[in-house]
């Protein structure tokens, strides 16, 4: 089938591109693919969200019914020790760091909402149809996608259900997978995207969403920490959002950047909610939602070309969230706004596509990267050097220091050997404030038609066994958040299992998996997880 | 041969279902939701026959609010030829729906009607059954496998016992098992057809059927949460526990 424009991703990114490509000309032939069963049940977010790209978008949401009515009230930031806590004046926090504009949202809600908006202006979107590959014309450029197969077994035949993937040609492809995207990964390969640049950064996000006792709720209450249960050397941080229905959204950011292979960041994310400053908070409510997903925190250093022949990179899929701020959807819409400005000229006016980068300079997100440059690259000198740093950097320069600092590894170079590193003692489960995986992932909704391939991919099956195991003691058992991963003693032998039917689709294994052996590919359409208004 | 397949809007199998608290119902909003699944079944089985050249006409209807919608799209998207939507907003029982079905089946004519044995949701297992009293038509639930036969139907299907196998005559309900069949994909370009097939839209209003509920809902609560089990050490003390303490022996 073929459109103007294809679009591969209904996340803030994709959904806004979509939507501007409307607003720009009714006329243009717009399909929008999302692999999760409906738009918004793949999408994970803290969110503090900051209206800038929507108000450029669609200036009258108000009106409009959107899902963005909790304001933030008051801001409140923690620095954590085992037991105590320091309240952190917020007129001494950066200007970034400051959300008193800010609402508090669930960005998958305004997901359903940005489609039900996209959908009107006739872009045509389809859930349930993850794009699986990439198509090229001759000359090397860009030509299109093709969904995945539906109905393959386990071994790869054909069952009576099968119903073969279409293709899916644009005059431009737009790709809006979010973070890690397995296109995107392809894509900044073959055209050699991100030469010149640092190596991308990431990080894993828990958030789990509590319905907690009214006398413990104050709506709008936006609160950070930093600090216990992590080390001065691990970068990291908690979220706890007190949005409206007596719900509050307490997450947590780990950098995938740590060294220590036997650090669990779901486990982190565990006992960080024991502590005396939290527990207090969702002590008798009830937990009603869980999810985790990688997300970017390399910036403006790792930023990759975000154009090439035939296509472009939106949103994560590129990188473009900004880490001190700790928002990426703001950003996210706006690339995704002038992705499409840029393809209504490449189509009009036969510019080249290369005129994005130059919009793309001349906005207020360059500017908003720009600045946040260096604070999390500081954080590699640890919790307290980094905090001291970006008070200089952020408050006394305002992100406009002569010299941009670099990220000198990928974060599947970082774990350091686990004889050599201290094994970690996570405390028991007790069911009541902290839970197991299992019980977790339940929550999540997760789940892919049983009898289908693997879509967690080994180049060397037998390496977990007999390297990763013995070096890192297979590290994916833990940073994995849903329990895909098992080392399993079968008659004394083991055997490394992947429960693929688990996976939430964070793609923290693609990320971290220290000799880059797993590759996270797409699933039959509809599986994973199937958020609700996370 | 014109097959009627009723389809209902519920929430997804997969999503951990949550209780309102106040206990007036479960949480709906922002909530994946899907088209029961032995509905699936059903319009499966009703594609196939008009594929085997049996029937000449498959119609999806249901009945429920204006997203209800949604799953007679996805039975277009697999094969239906077109839809009814029979609006209605509020608490539907399975004998309102029976009676707005019957409505439509003196309207439309069809020599079957088929529908999922249950829906997942309330677990009634009724509309069926009361379908087949209304119109005063043969019945076979719990379909397991179905045979067209001239103006016969050869149904299997699934009791207690192991298979039963009954033969009704036209004009019959039907109600679908799970096991009768695997429900196809909707591949993308018949998502775009169904897009164009006709859905008629009408007010349940229009019907002259009461649809308000004959039952009151006290309350909807969570099933108690199981204790965790405990470790024994031998026979001996699993015996002694079965018998003085979970008195079962």
């Amino acid at each position: 089938m073929e459109y103007d424009v294809v679009i591969i991703g209904g996340g803030p990114s994709g959904l806004s591109t979509a939507i501007k490509l409307k607003q720009l000309d009714p006329n243009l032939n717009v399909c929008l693919l999302e692999k999760a069963s409906e738009i918004g049940a793949h999408i994970l977010s803290g969110n503090v969200f900051e209206t800038r790209a929507l108000d450029e978008l669609i200036p009258n949401w108000k009106e409009l019914n959107s899902p963005i009515k909790t304001k933030v009230t008051k801001e409140k930031f923690l620095f954590l020790g085992k037991t105590k806590s320091l309240s952190w004046p917020t007129w001494l926090l950066p200007s970034v760091q400051q959300n008193h504009k800010n609402y508090i949202i669930s960005l998958a809600n305004l997901c359903r909402w940005l489609a039900e908006q996209a959908e009107n202006l006739g872009v045509e979107i389809f859930p349930g149809f993850p794009a699986s590959e990439i198509l090229y014309n001759e000359d090397g450029s860009v030509k299109g996608v093709a969904t995945q197969d539906m109905g393959i077994d386990k071994d790869g035949n054909k069952k009576d259900s099968f119903e073969p993937g279409i293709e899916l040609l644009g005059k431009v492809t737009v790709f809006a997978e979010g973070c890690r995207g397995h296109l995107g990964k392809q894509l900044i390969e073959k055209f050699e995207l991100n030469k010149g640049k640092d190596p991308q950064q990431y990080g894993i996000g828990f958030k789990e969403i509590w319905e907690i006792e009214d006398k413990n709720h104050q709506e709008g209450l936006v609160m950070h920490t930093a600090g216990w249960p992590l080390d001065n050397s691990t970068y990291g941080g908690s979220f706890m959002y007190h949005a409206e229905n007596k719900q509050v959204f307490v997450g947590y950011v780990i950098g995938l950047d740590y060294k220590n292979p036997h650090l669990s960041p779901y486990d982190e994310f565990q006992r960080f909610k024991t502590h005396p400053a939290i527990k207090k908070i969702i002590e008798g409510g009830k937990r009603i939602s869980y999810g985790a997903r990688a997300l970017i925190e390399g910036g403006f250093q790792s930023l990759p070309k975000m154009f090439m022949p035939g296509a472009l990179l939106v949103g994560c899929d590129a990188g473009t969230l900004n880490m001190p701020k700790i928002k990426g959807s703001h950003t996210a819409m706006k690339s995704g706004i002038i992705a499409a400005e840029t393809i209504n000229e490449h189509l009009k006016e036969n510019k080249d596509l290369s005129i994005y980068e130059d919009k793309f300079k001349n906005s207020w997100l360059y500017k908003e990267l720009y600045e946040a440059r260096n604070v999390k690259p500081s954080f590699s000198w640890g919790l307290i050097l980094g905090i001291i740093f970006t008070g200089i950097d952020q408050i006394l320069f305002r992100g406009k220091l002569p010299f941009t600092l670099k990220y000198k590894h990928a974060d599947h170079e970082t774990l350091k050997p686990a004889n050599e590193m201290p094994k970690i003692d996570y405390p028991k489960y007790d069911n009541v404030i902290t839970f197991d995986k299992t019980s977790s992932v339940y929550l999540t909704g997760t789940n892919h038609a049983d009898n289908q391939p693997v879509h967690l991919k080994l180049k060397d099956p037998d390496l977990p066994i007999n390297y990763t195991l013995e070096k890192f003691d297979e590290p994916a058992q833990r940073y994995c958040p849903a329990g895909v991963y098992e080392v399993q003693k079968e008659n004394n032998v083991n055997k490394f299992v992947i429960n693929s039917q688990n996976c939430i689709h964070c793609k923290t294994c693609d990320i971290k998996e220290p000799s880059q052996n797993i590759t996270w590919v797409t699933p039959e359409g509809s599986g994973g997880p199937r958020y609700g208004n996370m | 041969m014109k097959i009627l397949v009723a389809v209902k809007r519920v929430i997804d199998y997969n999503v951990q279902i949550r209780v309102k608290e106040d206990g007036t119902g479960v949480v709906t909003d922002n909530v994946k939701m899907s088209t029961n699944p032995p509905d699936d079944n059903a319009i499966e089985e009703a594609v196939k026959i008009k594929e085997a050249g049996k029937a000449t006409e498959v119609v999806a209807i249901t009945v429920g609010e204006e997203k209800a919608q949604e799953t007679v799209r996805k039975a277009l998207a697999v094969g239906a030829d077109r839809g009814i939507h029979v609006k209605v907003d509020g608490i539907l029982e399975p004998l309102a729906v029976s009676k707005i079905l019957q409505k439509i089946v003196d309207k439309e004519k069809p020599d079957l009607v088929f529908m999922g044995k249950q829906a997942i949701d309330d677990d009634c297992n009724q509309t069926g059954q009361m379908l087949s009293a209304l119109l005063n038509w043969p019945q076979a639930t719990f379909a397991s496998k179905i045979e067209v036969k001239d103006n016969k139907l050869e149904v299997t299907r699934e009791i207690d016992e192991g298979l039963e196998t009954i033969e009704i005559n036209f004009p019959a309900i039907v109600t679908c098992d799970l096991r009768l069949n695997e429900p196809r994909y909707a591949s993308l370009p018949n998502i775009m057809k169904a897009k164009k097939k006709p859905i008629e839209e009408i007010p349940a209003s229009d019907l002259g059927v009461d649809v308000s509920p004959r039952l009151e809902q006290l309350k909807v609560e969570e099933p108690p949460k199981r204790k965790a089990g405990i470790k024994v050490a031998n026979v001996a003390e699993l015996v002694q526990k079965l018998k003085n303490e979970a008195k079962v022996i």
